[in-house]
């Protein structure tokens, strides 16, 4: 199994996508080569345009261009795709349910080295909150490609999350992604870890460090935030003492609080979240990062003792 | 094409309706409906290629109020054309009618894009007009903006963007009545000079009298012979044009008349 980030992953399916769909259009706002959407603008020049570092003129453009037929993939980081134009997605985009796929590159705490202006940690949660928005972290390479196919299909607005640093695979080539659907990636007891995104690759580094200590955690991956696999956190909440839920995002608002909406309602059971701990990031890399907020495997490993 | 006659015509029932719609929700904004009242008139009336069977589809050319909150004079306009049953006007702003305080593109034919949030109409006329562009037809894009509005970062945004990609099938009209909520626009942030400022982005610009239908007609005539630029139609208009007590009052920019008041102003519009 290889290695490639989700940004990458993205840029190469929307390559291909273009080509095969002649209703798409990419709009970027000066960070083609990071965003990777520049893979599509090589194969298909005519269909991409970019919009200038002006984020909320282009989440305005994605909707007229959806309102003309057009399925419209906008892309810039995920901190001003979704901060800075927030209010365009809102009110351009998702109040008239228009067809425009915003894919938010560079998530999280793992941009690193650019600090907290750069590091979105509220995206899922503000995205989540937004009326007829669906919200979707994929893991890794092979999930993000069929994530970018399958919104294609979709009618309306998305939101995609997508992160910078290169991520383990965990999928095979015959994985395919269900909008509204989690997959259990290891069938343990007693405790359920739930995970979104890069954190599905740390919760699988966990469970091989506790499974040495007799501790057999259930893995689940959650690509689909909103709307949520409600059938399967209510199986695992009734069969398990605790769900732990794992996010590269604050622990407000996003894939902990999503689970626990759900929890509550049908089934409840003691939580817990590794989660930023409503604190921005700051500089550094990645994996230091990851540490230093307790986002890593070994952090989940604390997480699950302590709640055993 | 009608003529400049029935265009008075159209444009007088247009703006009672205006006032009825507004006094009939005690709610809305009657003031900037009134001023572009003329220059929407004569957009769909003699521009523009829509009608009541052809208003659910896009195969026509497009028009954004961008200054959603003159909803009342896109309804009035609609119902002119006979788009919408005029009947319906009554329920402006009233639980479970269509005509939402600001337009929703999904709950009425012919409104084209939904919009209410300043500074954000001109930019989905920008993508309206670059899909044009790209699926290679000659239908047209046209944007109402305020003036006020143009104090929004995002216009200006908008306005690069259509200059950068040559839209020359976008035509933006700034219903330049000079007054926002809180008073004279130049008192407020002043947004001018609107002309140089589009100049300057390299937008073609015409200015003229918007309640003046031979220099309306000839800025859209000007407007279409433009090629590889866009071009923006100043406006010079009247806020509450037509009601003698609204005229070039910002307090009517978002009051409702009363009944007396809504008779008075029907009155005076009628000529009586």
């Amino acid at each position: 199994m290889g290695k490639i980030a989700t940004r990458e992953a993205y840029g190469n399916a929307l390559a291909k996508l273009i080509v095969e769909n002649e209703n798409i259009v990419v709009l970027d706002a000066d960070l083609t080569k990071s965003t990777k959407t520049n893979e599509a603008k090589k194969v298909c020049p005519q269909r991409h345009f970019n919009m200038g570092i002006a984020e909320g003129n282009m989440m305005s453009v994605a909707a007229g261009l959806a309102a003309s037929n057009k399925i419209v993939y906008a892309s810039s980081f995920a901190m001003f795709a979704t901060g800075r134009a927030f209010e365009q997605v809102r009110n351009s985009i998702c109040y008239p349910h228009l067809n425009v796929k915003i894919c938010g590159t560079h998530a999280g705490i793992t941009v690193g080295e650019d600090g907290a202006s750069h590091q979105s940690v509220e995206d899922i949660a503000i995205m989540r909150a937004i009326p007829n928005m669906k919200v979707i972290v994929p893991c890794d390479g092979k999930e993000t490609e069929e994530v970018i196919r399958a919104i294609a299909e979709i009618d309306g607005p998305c939101y995609v999350r997508l992160g910078r640093s290169a991520v383990e695979d965990v999928h095979h080539e015959n994985y395919h992604f269900k909008l509204g659907k989690g997959e259990v990636l290891h069938e343990g007891s007693k405790v359920a870890l739930i995970a979104t995104g890069m954190m599905v690759q740390e919760c699988l580094k966990a469970v091989e460090i506790l499974n040495k200590e007799g501790i057999d955690p259930t893995v689940i991956n959650m690509p689909s935030i909103k709307p949520i696999d409600e059938e399967l956190i209510e199986r695992v909440a009734k069969s398990h003492d605790v769900i732990i839920t794992c996010e590269e995002h604050n622990m407000i608002g996003g894939l902990g609080s999503a689970v626990a909406e759900v929890v509550v309602k049908k089934c409840p059971v003691k939580m817990d979240m590794v989660a930023m701990k409503d604190t921005f990031g700051e500089s550094g890399k990645p994996n230091e990062l990851l540490h230093k907020y307790g986002l890593d495997s070994e952090a989940i490993v604390k997480k699950v003792r302590k709640n055993i | 094409m009608i003529t400049k006659e029935k265009c008075i015509m159209h444009a007088t029932n247009i703006r009672m309706n205006i006032v009825k719609m507004v006094s009939a929700a005690s709610s809305g904004h009657p003031g900037g409906s009134l001023s572009a009242a003329d220059i929407l008139t004569w957009l769909y009336f003699n521009e523009m290629d829509i009608d009541k069977d052809n208003a659910g589809g896009i195969d026509r050319d497009r028009f954004v109020l961008s200054k959603g909150h003159a909803s009342p004079l896109l309804y009035a306009v609609l119902a002119e054309k006979g788009i919408i049953e005029e009947k319906e006007l009554s329920t402006f702003r009233k639980i479970d009618s269509k005509l939402q305080g600001h337009p929703n593109m999904n709950y009425v034919k012919g409104v084209d894009m939904s919009t209410g949030s300043l500074g954000q109409g001109l930019s989905t006329a920008v993508g309206m007009a670059l899909a044009n562009k790209l699926d290679e037809n000659n239908h047209r894009i046209y944007c109402l903006i305020g003036d006020g509005e143009s104090e929004e970062g995002q216009i200006w945004e908008a306005t690069m963007a259509a200059a950068h990609y040559k839209l020359d099938n976008l035509c933006a009209i700034v219903d330049f009545n000079g007054l926002q909520i809180d008073g004279n626009i130049t008192d407020v942030m002043n947004p001018t000079p609107f002309d140089k400022k589009f100049e300057a982005f390299n937008w073609n610009v015409i200015t003229i009298d918007g309640h003046d239908f031979d220099q309306i007609e000839q800025a859209f005539a000007q407007a279409k012979q433009c090629k590889g630029k866009p071009t923006v139609i100043i406006a010079h208009t009247i806020k509450g044009k037509g009601v003698s007590y609204m005229e070039n009052n910002a307090a009517w920019h978002g009051s409702a008349p009363n009944e007396q008041q809504c008779e008075q102003a029907l009155k005076e519009l009628k000529g009586e």
